[in-house]
């Protein structure tokens, strides 16, 4: 070895001067090329928007100039406002949603893995379908399902002469809303996972004396974990953002962080207020994604090692 | 000198064991006795139910019909993780999220066994499968191929099975590689004792290891018994064919001997012969067929054709319109291309169609 890193750089650098030709200094990469209309639209249509939602955060409150003293009034303001409830339901929901999900999702994804590709397409489809409806109409169409004279209650005391009375403007149903939303977010990617998990090693596992919960811990689980991660990371951030499902089921019973955001930027004309709130999120959302994903390789999850 | 494996008490037996998917049989009628300590190989082409016979033994799929015994007790209804068996799969299935230490002491620690009593028996099986300590904490992602079948063999004897089963697992290895693990796992049997069970679809590795072979066909068992017994003497001409290349002479009886049409010549019969035999093929090995410009009644043949296969040489030669296949040891080669052909009738096996 130690011949071979001696004779090689001396061989390379004589062969080196000849077939040098005269290149331009500095010619950007193909992949450079294809990457710049991207970089542009990202630079000027996301990174520009969050650098000044950062400045305008540090703005005195109510004023909408970028170029004041900076000061930290705003992210007092949340607590001694009591802006923070709205950002531990959010939270609270949102982590809620994650959990319910991963149990949800586990055995309808080791299900479908067990299906013939035909059925699981088909599967596959129906659950993607309502995608294509806008979730505000959907959560309308809960909303007038569940609602006191809704389909349901309307229905139910038409036939039988019950009444559920109003099903919507409490917390559980927030949740279901969410649950119901942000299923496929989670389905996939878990499918994604399974899909590492080979079927011969859980038979192995089976063979070598492991009961079905430890064919679980010790195969299922850490070999679709990726995917886990994955699902449950969307799952929170997304619905850490959400807001359509308290307001469209919770009936204002409570007020997510982003209904604070959207308020102060819109009614309130606090725009600073609604900066601090919102950079909050960001850095929550972002260290989520950042405590998850350094515990993946993404590579190897998609098969390329 | 061990004892005579059939005179050993039976660990394993099946008794009329059917499999049907559908309106298919991938096994069908399967009688078999395994004796405690042998090395049992079961050979046959893909597609004929070997891996869906093992799958059962294992306990991986239930038999449609039939039993499969333990010493005398019915396992049918008993799942894999309680069976006292291990099975070595084709694609290994080892843990690759787990090191090489971790995969062959999974077994241990699905039985609640300590680490530290852990971490020592699965050297102990490392060591057994040639495999040095130090590789217990090597990523086994990280090991190459012939490591790879060594870990997935520790893990198998870790889990102290009664009988270990093997799904061809070195099919997908080199030639030489192939031979050093062939007699590796022979020298385990011995030295463990244990009952191996092996499915190959290739000859020679049964023949290097097996005490027994058992030949399958179309989801049936067409001939169980020792290397030498299947090979020397074939029940039906699938097995002999099996076997290695043949010649296969289409052949009547005529007067007492056996006419062959496309070389217009006749054979005397092999001395167990069957009675009454009308039509049928008369079935001459390669190596059993001389260069003989002495004899009485030679196959006349041109040879167009000389491989080196090794040690031997294998000859093609014209005759009559077909094609024979001659082999040598590289000692006379024929002088003239030319050649006169001759084999003794003991050395022919004859198969009624």
């Amino acid at each position: 070895m130690t011949d071979l890193s001696e004779t090689l750089p001396a061989s390379a650098a004589s062969a080196r001067p000849s077939e040098a030709p005269a290149r331009p200094a500095w010619r950007p990469s193909t992949g450079l090329l294809c990457a710049l209309p991207m970089l542009l639209l990202l630079g000027l249509g996301f990174l520009a928007p969050l650098l000044i939602v950062a400045v305008y955060s540090f703005m005195p409150r109510g004023t909408f100039s970028l170029t004041s003293a900076p000061t930290f009034e705003n992210y007092v303001d949340i607590v001694a406002q009591n802006f923070h409830i709205s950002f531990l339901w959010s939270i609270w929901l949102a982590l809620l949603t994650t959990v319910i999900l991963m149990a949800v999702c586990w055995p309808l994804a080791v299900s479908i893995k067990k299906l013939s590709p035909s059925r699981a397409l088909l599967l596959t489809v129906l659950i993607v379908a309502p995608l294509f409806v806008a979730e505000n109409i959907r959560l309308q169409g809960w909303s007038l399902f569940l609602d006191r004279a809704g389909l349901l209650d309307g229905g139910l005391k038409a036939t039988v002469g019950l009444s559920t009375g109003s099903l919507t403007a409490n917390v559980p149903v927030v949740v279901f809303g969410m649950v119901y939303i942000y299923l496929p977010f989670m389905l996939f990617p878990m499918m994604l996972g399974l899909a590492n998990v080979p079927p011969a090693a859980l038979e192995a596992a089976q063979d070598l004396g492991a009961s079905r919960w430890q064919q679980f811990r010790d195969i299922e689980l850490p070999l679709a974990a990726p995917g886990l991660v994955i699902g449950a990371l969307l799952v929170f951030v997304i619905s850490l953002g959400a807001f359509s499902e308290s307001k469209f089921l919770g009936k204002g019973v409570i007020v997510t962080v982003s209904e604070d955001i959207e308020s102060a930027f819109t009614f309130g004309q606090n725009w600073p207020r609604g900066s601090a709130l919102s950079v909050l999120v960001i850095v929550l959302a972002g260290a989520a994604a950042f405590f998850g994903l350094r515990r993946l390789d993404l590579d190897s999850m998609l098969g390329r090692k | 000198m061990p004892q005579p494996i059939l005179e050993r008490s039976p660990i394993l037996e099946l008794r009329g064991v059917d499999k049907i998917f559908g309106d298919f049989a991938a096994v069908e009628r399967v009688d078999l006795s395994i004796a405690e300590g042998e090395f049992f190989t079961i050979v046959g082409p893909s597609g004929s139910g070997k891996t869906t016979l093992i799958r059962m033994l294992v306990g991986m799929d239930a038999p449609t019909r039939g039993e499969i015994l333990l010493r005398g007790q019915r396992i049918n209804e008993t799942p894999a993780n309680k069976r006292p068996f291990c099975m070595v799969f084709q694609s290994l299935a080892l843990f690759p999220h787990m090191t090489v230490g971790e995969n062959v002491a999974y077994s241990l620690k699905c039985r609640g066994i300590g680490k530290k009593e852990r971490r020592e028996r699965a050297t102990e099986c490392l060591a057994l499968a040639h495999l040095p300590a130090s590789y217990y904490d090597r990523a086994v992602t990280k090991c190459s191929g012939g490591e790879k079948q060594r870990v997935a063999l520790a893990r198998a004897l870790a889990y102290d099975p009664e009988v270990l089963f093997f799904d061809e697992p070195l099919s997908a290895l080199d030639y030489r590689l192939r031979k050093t693990l062939e007699k590796e796992l022979k020298d385990i049997q011995r030295e463990t004792g244990k009952t191996f069970i092996y499915i190959t679809h290739s000859l020679e590795e049964a023949m290097v290891m097996s005490d027994r072979i058992g030949v399958m066909r179309d989801g049936r068992l067409a001939q169980v018994g020792s290397p030498r017994e299947v090979y020397d003497r074939p029940r039906t001409r699938f097995v002999s064919e099996f076997f290695g290349e043949v010649n296969a002479f289409p052949v009547t009886a005529k007067d007492g001997r056996l006419w062959c049409e496309p070389l217009a010549m006749a054979f005397d019969p092999p001395p167990d012969a069957p009675a009454g035999f009308k039509s049928g093929a008369l079935i001459v090995r390669p190596e059993h067929l001389h260069f003989d410009p002495a004899a009485a009644e030679p196959i006349r043949g041109e040879v167009f054709n000389e491989y080196l296969l090794g040690s031997r040489v294998q000859y093609q030669v014209r005759a009559g319109g077909t094609t024979l296949l001659v082999e040598g040891m590289g000692g006379q080669p024929p002088a003239t291309r030319e050649v006169a052909l001759s084999f003794s009738p003991a050395d022919s096996l004859l198969f009624a169609e």
